[in-house]
């Protein structure tokens, strides 16, 4: 039975080792290989912190395994020890210099995520949509094609007022491929959260914020969509918002720079055309996305709205 | 009998017989309404059980929906859900939100602080009761407000609440914004608060017995690591537990009078007219986590007092640097106060806090490694006997590193953008929660069942309930970083809406079908405890041959206690002494002649000077 026991315990982290072994050729890991520049510095830490902490685990495993068995077998009393201040010295400026190795090393990528003075030059001031969270979809703003911005100000103008050339679009969010892009992310109601794991950017909707976040995407060839000419990256919301919380599904396709501005005109002739033929364009009353929530609504399975 | 530097000298004061008019009691008086500090630990003891197979079963309802979404629920599915059987999107949310409050507010905390602290306490310092004993039976009497209270969040117009045991506003704030939000989420409040109260009420007790009530001798660093913890978990109670309450009130007012702590101006719900207010979502964040952080230690600390008890008896070796672990418990206590950020590194709150919280976060895994080598330090070289305790104890350690190792990914800020809110942080504090302090638990009720009920329980059953739990527990819990890491968001009702997740709809079978064996495994446990109450073994008063001021009492403890009252000569693991002789343990009370005791403290003073 002794045995028995001290097999079970050693039993496990193989078990636990194993599986990381497994794991990514049955998918039981990362959609893919990271889409973005960052993502991929994101995907390295991950695997030098689970390179470290794989080890550690096992180390700490098998002496817990080899004290349990030496435990086990012992026939006479236990050595009286109250402990030994050279290990306890040594267990805790190894792992304190381990510790503070893996808290500076990253310090960096995050700085480049989110520290604003980090972020990739002018992309504050060319933001290509204002995303707009909302029980259970997401809506996208972007500025008129022919829309430059001054600096930050402007921009902030823009934030605060719909402009009558705006575009919009509902789960659907279209970005060049291979440069830096900025949305500008809020939401209308509840909290929610970008999130689009191919390119691993998550940043949470805020009520009453607005906030900036960047990404990168780079296509890939074996993974471009020939119709859309681009890659299309699931986007869903990973911060419970409701009952709907599950299906808000949405999509960021990453075309490259001249289909990006096709689409970008596709969408400014849909939402221009009156319907009438051949007549011009009439002026853009700001505020009507509403009406075209429908247009891009993914069809959704499970439950009519609540609350009615 | 309060004594603040308790001499070394045997005390004059006869503890057990100040209480002695006490005796005949009525029934209601004695079992119910009982001011006795054992009663009281054994009735949240009891409750929490109960509680813990309630848990379960909600728990059991996600699980089912996850892993057969939308089919129709069998046995609890037609006792919850409306729709003959079916769990609908919503009620999913009311289902994960109700485990969660009932599990942490309702088994963790209370089983701990209420159940083990309470029985433990006085028993352990050895004193013959709690401070102050009306006030005891108070705390475990404001559970039921809140057990009632969350019950009726059920039966609330709309459902329960629904917005996560982590209550974010404006989803929480706001009626209009989801069907738990509505009566049922002021239930929820007002519960949360009621369990507050009831934690506060025991928090200020233990702090007050361990501070004054300490039998002669029973020095600060002579007390058991199980009191050490259930001090400074008492005091990480009181600092954190006011910035909840009031959060709560916050909130509550928010919702009920019209405030605006938490709702900002401007926004559209489910096409109500908009919000008026100026209020910051954020601050809820912050107050929130600032006690909910501490509050995961509250959920674990007294957990790793009580393994260190057990792992040194059960080693029949003295826990290995005594010192170091109260130190670094109370550095994970001191820490724990300023790593609450890491809850947000995605919520937009300034960049530099994000980096200023990383690194706290991951220098607060430095006392847990501490910790955790001790534990292996303190079984090698011991002489280990494998029965229940000592198996729920490994368990323990070994769950805790996992869990522990985990949070190490989490607390690396750009990792955790990509696993924030993913099933990877589930599988985190599945193994702190249940892995490390469940098992804790279990180990617990086995260990200290005999001192409470003059029996044993059955070590054959036990051994097979902790193989069911260890083995259900880990197929359950350790896929779950698996499917964290490809990207399955928590709070979903249906992943698999989403083709990157598709795939993942059989792994996430497998673990319903070990949550169930682990679930119904429970029922051993209980019903281990409950026949053994009445057919166990008898047992004497130190079945374990373990060193601390409970084993002296008899099995059980009659009201006051000791018959002997205790004096405390030596600190609590002086298992395998050489002044022992033929035992290998040596109490905590027993005298030894002067001769004897010259050496003992020569020893000590090494050992002292060793750590
Ligand atoms: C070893 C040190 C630990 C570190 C570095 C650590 C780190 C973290 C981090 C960074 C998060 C937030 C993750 C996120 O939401 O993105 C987290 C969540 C959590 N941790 Fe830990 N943790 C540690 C130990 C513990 C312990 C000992 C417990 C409990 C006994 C615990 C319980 C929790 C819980 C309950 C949550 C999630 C709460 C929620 O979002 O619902 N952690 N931990
Ligand atoms: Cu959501
Ligand atoms: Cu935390």
């Amino acid at each position: 039975m002794k045995k028995f026991w001290c097999l079970f315990f050693i039993f496990w982290p193989l078990v636990a080792a194993l599986s990381f072994i497994v794991a990514p050729a049955r998918g039981w890991w990362f959609p893919g290989p990271a889409a973005s520049p960052l993502g991929s510095q994101i995907d390295d830490l991950f695997y030098l912190i689970l390179v470290i902490v794989s080890v550690t685990f096992v180390l700490v495993m098998a002496a817990m395994g080899y004290a349990v068995w030496r435990a086990s077998h012992n026939t006479e009393k236990s050595n009286f020890t109250h402990g030994s201040h050279s290990l306890e010295v040594i267990w805790t400026i190894v792992p304190a210099g381990i510790l503070l190795f893996i808290a500076l090393y990253q310090l960096d990528v995050w700085a480049q995520y989110r520290v604003k003075g980090r972020f990739p030059k002018g992309v504050l001031t060319a933001p290509i949509a204002e995303v707009t969270a909302r029980q259970f979809e997401w809506r996208m703003r972007y500025p008129a094609p022919d829309r430059k911005f001054a600096n930050e100000a402007d921009v902030q103008k823009w934030l605060r007022q719909p402009e009558p050339g705006d575009l919009h679009s509902v789960n659907d969010l279209h970005v060049p491929t291979g440069t830096p892009v900025l949305i500008y992310l809020r939401t209308q109601d509840v909290q929610h959260s970008f999130f689009v794991p191919m390119l691993r950017v998550k940043q949470d909707a805020v009520p009453g914020l607005v906030i900036p976040v960047w990404f990168e995407a780079i296509n890939e060839a074996k993974n471009v969509n020939p119709q859309l000419q681009g890659v299309v990256h699931e986007w869903v919301c990973a911060e419970l918002c409701g009952w709907g919380h599950y299906k808000m599904k949405a999509r960021v396709v990453s075309q490259p720079a001249p289909v990006f501005r096709k689409y970008l005109a596709d969408l400014q002739r849909e939402e221009l055309d009156d319907g009438a033929k051949g007549a011009a364009p009439v002026a853009v009353v700001p505020g009507r996305d509403a009406d075209l929530s429908v247009a891009g609504k993914q069809p959704v399975g499970g439950q009519p709205a609540v609350n009615e | 009998m309060s004594t603040l530097n308790p001499a070394s000298q045997p005390a004059l004061v006869d503890h057990a017989h100040a209480h002695g008019h006490h005796h005949t009691q009525s029934f209601i008086s004695k079992y119910v309404f009982s001011t006795d500090h054992k009663v009281i630990g054994i009735q949240f003891l009891f409750t929490t059980l109960l509680m813990l197979m309630v848990g379960g079963a909600l728990a059991l309802g996600v699980r089912w929906q996850l892993a057969f979404p939308w089919e129709s629920m069998p046995i609890f599915g037609k006792v919850f859900a409306k729709d003959g059987g079916q769990i609908s999107p919503d009620f999913y949310t009311m289902l994960f939100t109700m485990h969660a409050t009932v599990m942490i507010f309702l088994v963790i905390i209370p089983v701990l602080a209420g159940a083990f602290g309470n029985f433990l306490i006085p028993l352990q310092i050895g004193a013959d009761d709690m401070a102050f004993p009306v006030l005891n039976m108070l705390s475990y009497w404001f559970m039921w407000p809140a057990i009632f209270c969350f019950g009726m969040s059920f039966h609330a117009e709309g459902g329960a609440a629904a917005a996560g045991w982590t209550s974010y506003p404006v989803l929480a704030g706001l009626k209009e914004a989801a069907p738990g939000s509505g009566a049922g989420q002021t239930w929820w409040l007002v519960g949360v608060t009621f369990a507050g109260v009831s934690s506060m009420m025991g928090s200020i007790n233990y702090m007050t017995t361990i501070i004054n009530m300490r039998a002669p001798g029973m020095t600060l660093f002579r007390m058991p690591l199980t009191i050490w913890s259930m001090f400074i978990t008492a005091i990480l109670q009181s600092f954190a537990l006011p910035v909840l309450t009031a959060a709560g009130f916050m909130q509550l007012f928010d919702r009920e009078f019209g405030f605006c702590f938490f709702r900002p101006a401007g926004l559209i719900i489910n096409n109500a007219a908009p919000t008026i207010g100026g209020g910051q979502t954020l601050l809820w964040q912050h107050l929130f986590w600032f006690y909910s952080h501490p509050a995961v230690y509250i959920m674990l600390l007294p957990a790793m007092g009580m393994v260190s008890d057990m792992l040194a008896c059960m080693c029949r070796k003295p826990i290995f640097g005594y010192k170091p672990m109260v130190y670094s418990m109370a550095a994970i206590a001191g820490l724990g106060f300023i790593v609450w950020g890491h809850h947000m590194f995605t919520s937009g709150m300034n960049p530099a806090l994000g980096m200023t919280f990383m690194i706290s976060t991951i220098m607060i895994a430095l006392p847990s490694a501490i910790k955790t080598f001790n534990w292996i330090g303190t079984i090698w070289g011991g002489r280990i006997q494998f029965n229940t305790i000592t198996l729920n104890c490994l368990g323990f350690v070994a769950m805790f590193v996992v869990g522990g190792l985990s949070g190490i990914f989490m607390a690396a800020v750009p990792v955790d953008i990509y696993i924030h809110d993913t099933y990877f942080i589930v599988a985190h504090f599945h193994y702190v929660l249940f892995g490390a302090t469940l098992f804790g638990v279990f180990g617990g009720i086995h260990f200290w069942f005999p001192k409470m009920f003059g029996r044993m329980m059955n070590d054959t059953v036990g051994k097979i309930h902790f193989v069911l739990s260890f083995i259900g527990f880990n197929c359950t819990f350790f896929p779950m970083h698996l499917l964290g890491v490809a990207g399955m968001p928590r709070r979903y009702a249906d992943p698999y809406m989403h083709p990157y997740l598709e795939h993942l709809l059989p792994m996430n079978q497998f673990m319903t079908i070990s949550a169930i064996v682990m679930g119904f495994a429970q029922f051993l446990l209980l019903g281990n405890f409950l026949i053994s109450i009445f057919v166990g073994p008898k047992c004497g008063r130190n079945p374990w041959h373990a060193n601390g001021l409970e084993w002296s009492a008899p099995s059980p403890p009659g009201h006051g206690n000791f018959d002997v009252p205790p004096v405390c000569y030596r600190g609590p693991y002086e298992y395998s002494s050489p002044l022992a002789g033929d035992e290998d343990y040596l109490m905590q009370t027993k005298y030894l002649p002067p001769a004897e005791r010259k050496k003992e403290a020569d020893a000590h003073f090494h050992a002292e000077h060793d750590v």
